[in-house]
């Protein structure tokens, strides 16, 4: 929680670093640092802390080169400014982030300027604004020695892929922090980066701050040798666009060698795979009672984390019958799993990452699916590196013997849930997908864009329609719609999981609903109660349908609308991977 | 530079400058992604579709407004209705008119929902010839022997 007395601080902060900046004091640092994971970081720390239903995204071009030496933390400070003031000024939508390469200003030949790969480099060109007599003797700058302050470029150097390029060359990245947002109305722009100003009057009263955070970003970018511009409409959003120019050490093998001297993303050495050095795409999502949602794309491979608490790393093969491990969808199995779930994010997420580590260690080749296991292996490496940074467990994958008493426990739980699966599995179909919602239009649009995933869906109009469905036929995912008539998506996910918890379906009695014809023939009913659907929340972000209580009222994760190809294949692949 | 060539190159102006003015916006992109073999007029359907939807809507609402006592959560409804259509859809100008109207029927402001309501009108009608003129081009270049550009 946030006090008086830590705003009083942060102000205090703001002052003093603006005085400095504006004073020539401050010093800039020059360290090694990985764009990627300093984009992905202030995300996800903004995430964590997100009230409001908003996605956050960061994409990252391909051109960006790996690493990158300039200040580290005066960058993730300017980031971290723009991105909360965005998420500030943003009651919808999204916020995001965005870097690719430009042309160094000024430059006359910009062809020369362009790093390409990492491993090659162009003809250098000392066209920048700033002479840098230095070069030579900063070659391998790679500690955290002070520098003051950065220079625009240096004259790269003009060799070829064979030679090993002594001197470092220098890349423009031009960063755009977006958002859907009120906008900012022409007049107030051009006082927007002054000290103490902000948009108007109403605005420090509506949204609090001090109105020092954008002249602190604006003058640590032109100290820095770059330049900050915003653009927007209101109504729409806004996009603060800084460029700056990078120093870039042409050696490749940066990634064994020098990860200690990296500027760490978080405060524990970030275990992220190979693949987190070149993802190209993230997306966040409010963090909530589980855990937070984190999808990372690597530009060749889409690596999907699972909400750890959902047991789906407990998913794994027990049970060697691999039909269903193919077909086992990635949720608690068993009312014990439920319990887990419902604990705390950190317990869960520990217990589920390493036991699942510990699972798949031991029986890797067991998997008759390989993909499957890839894209576990993979998000548990996800996973253990993001609880790794959120600093709630350590090592997980190196300690997995350790475990494995734990998952002998789990072993019969989950044997006996398997088989109880077989008979509500149909194996080797592809899942059965419900959609739930009430606007023509977007029924369309999101049959048309999951028949092109490859998916045919039932679709139901409103909440009672979507019960009937789910107590006539076993659904692997629902997407359910918020607002809709006769019966909310909230509603209907509320007696859903009553069920699910129960074994009755007395709260859709309750609702009017009659209860399934062979419900009363047998106990056995046909929707096993003991598997969770996943039901996935389609919000058009409206104030009455916040993240808490999407999740309060039973769903498991959100989709914002309108609907995309990326949301959906997101969707899809972390439910069936 | 032959008609269909020429036609082609006024339909993608015509498209980036519905973009650039906000007419529509990245997620009409999504669409035209869905017109494939199995449905070649998807776009066609759905912005059809959107009209006849929209129609409604507007009447709707222009209803709900008249009455002696306006249910300013029925008319916030049917502004939500519309928001997720035209959202859907990709129509951008008209989205955020629906947005605007939802923040006036909070406010109970009847007023503020009257002038909505013909900003809302207008941004609909001119969408929707724009949309018109669009299929003709299409249509032209088709019928020249000419394929629709994919925009990028």
């Amino acid at each position: 929680m946030i006090s008086s007395g830590d705003l009083v601080l942060q102000l205090i902060n703001d002052i003093l670093d603006l005085s400095k900046v504006e004073s020539g004091v401050m010093k800039l640092e020059a360290t090694k640092f990985r764009p990627r994971e300093v984009v992905r970081h202030v995300l996800q720390t903004a995430a964590a802390s997100l009230k409001k239903m908003l996605t956050l995204e960061g994409s990252i071009a391909d051109d960006i080169p790996i690493v990158v030496i300039g200040d580290v933390l005066r960058i993730r400070q300017i980031l971290t400014n723009l991105v909360s003031n965005a998420i500030k000024f943003t009651h919808e939508g999204k916020v995001g982030i965005r870097l690719y390469v430009v042309p160094a200003p000024y430059s006359g030949e910009e062809d020369h300027t362009y790093l390409e790969t990492k491993s090659r480099v162009k003809e250098g060109h000392s066209g920048e604004p700033y002479d840098d007599a230095d070069v030579p003797h900063e070659t391998h700058n790679n500690s955290n020695e002070p520098v003051t302050p950065i220079k625009g470029g240096e004259p790269s150097s003009k060799d070829e892929e064979r030679h090993t390029v002594m001197f470092p060359t220098t890349v423009w990245i031009r960063c755009e922090v977006y958002d859907t947002g009120i906008g900012i109305p022409e007049h107030a722009l051009p006082t927007l980066f002054k000290k103490y100003m902000q948009a108007s009057a109403d605005h420090a009263r509506k949204y609090g701050g001090t109105g020092l955070g954008l002249a602190i970003c604006k003058q640590l970018v032109e100290l820095m040798g770059g330049h900050m511009t915003v653009t927007s409409k209101e109504h729409c959003g806004s996009t603060f666009t800084f460029v700056l120019p990078y120093r870039v050490s042409p050696e490749s093998d940066e990634q064994s060698d020098d990860s200690d001297e990296l500027a760490d993303a978080s405060s524990h050495h970030d275990t992220a795979s190979a693949d987190d050095y070149t993802a190209g795409y993230f997306q966040f999502q409010p963090r909530t009672l589980s855990s937070s949602m984190l999808n990372l794309s690597g530009s060749s491979r889409n690596e999907n984390l699972v909400q750890s608490s959902y047991g789906y790393s407990m998913m794994p093969d027990i049970n060697p019958m691999p039909e269903n491990f193919a077909s086992l969808s990635p949720t608690p199995a068993t009312p014990k799993e439920l319990e887990l779930e419902q604990a705390s994010a950190e317990s869960s997420s520990r217990y589920g990452g390493d036991n699942a580590a510990a699972e798949i260690s031991g029986r890797r080749d067991q998997c008759v699916e390989e993909r499957n296991v890839g894209e576990i292996q993979r998000s548990l490496d996800m996973e253990a590196a993001s609880s790794a940074s959120r600093g709630q467990v350590e090592n997980t994958l190196c300690e997995p013997r350790q475990e494995q008493p734990t998952m002998q426990a789990c072993d019969t739980s989950l044997q006996s849930t398997a088989s109880s699966q077989l008979q509500v599995n149909r194996f080797g179909e592809k899942p059965k997908i419900l959609l739930v919602e009430d606007n023509k239009i977007n029924v369309m649009v999101t049959t048309s864009m999951m028949k092109q995933l490859g998916h045919s869906i039932d679709v139901v109009n409103n909440g009672i329609e979507a019960i009937r469905a789910v107590q006539n036929h076993t659904y692997d995912l629902v997407l359910m719609d918020v607002c809709m008539p006769v019966m909310d998506g909230l509603q209907a996910t509320r007696i859903i999981r009553s069920y699910e918890e129960t074994g009755k379906w007395d709260a859709a009695a309750d609702a009017g609903i009659d209860q399934p014809m062979h419900y009363q023939d047998s106990p056995m009913s046909f929707l096993d109660p003991s598997k969770r659907i996943p039901i996935i929340a389609m919000t058009a972000n409206a104030l009455s349908e916040s993240a808490d209580e999407c999740y309060a009222n039973g769903m498991d994760s959100f989709v914002s609308k309108p609907v995309t190809f990326q949301k959906l294949k997101e969707c899809l692949q972390q439910y069936f991977p | 530079m032959d008609i269909v060539q020429l036609r082609q190159r006024h339909y993608i102006d015509f498209m980036k400058s519905m973009h650039i003015e906000n007419y529509l916006d990245d997620q009409f992109t999504q669409l035209q992604k869905l017109a494939d073999e199995s449905s070649p007029d998807f776009v066609y359907e759905v912005v059809t579709l959107f009209f006849q939807d929209s129609e409604k809507l507007i009447d709707n609402l222009s209803k709900a407004l008249e009455q002696p006592v306006v249910d300013f959560s029925q008319v916030a409804n049917h502004a939500h209705q519309f928001k997720g259509s035209s959202s859907s859809i990709g129509a951008h100008r008209v989205k955020n008119q629906c947005v605007k109207f939802r923040a006036y029927c909070e406010e109970n402001n009847l007023e503020g929902c009257l002038n909505c309501l013909q900003e809302l009108q207008q941004e609909y009608i001119v969408l929707k010839s724009k949309f018109e003129y669009l299929f003709e081009l299409e249509q032209e270049i088709l019928k020249n022997g000419g394929t629709i550009p994919t925009m990028d």
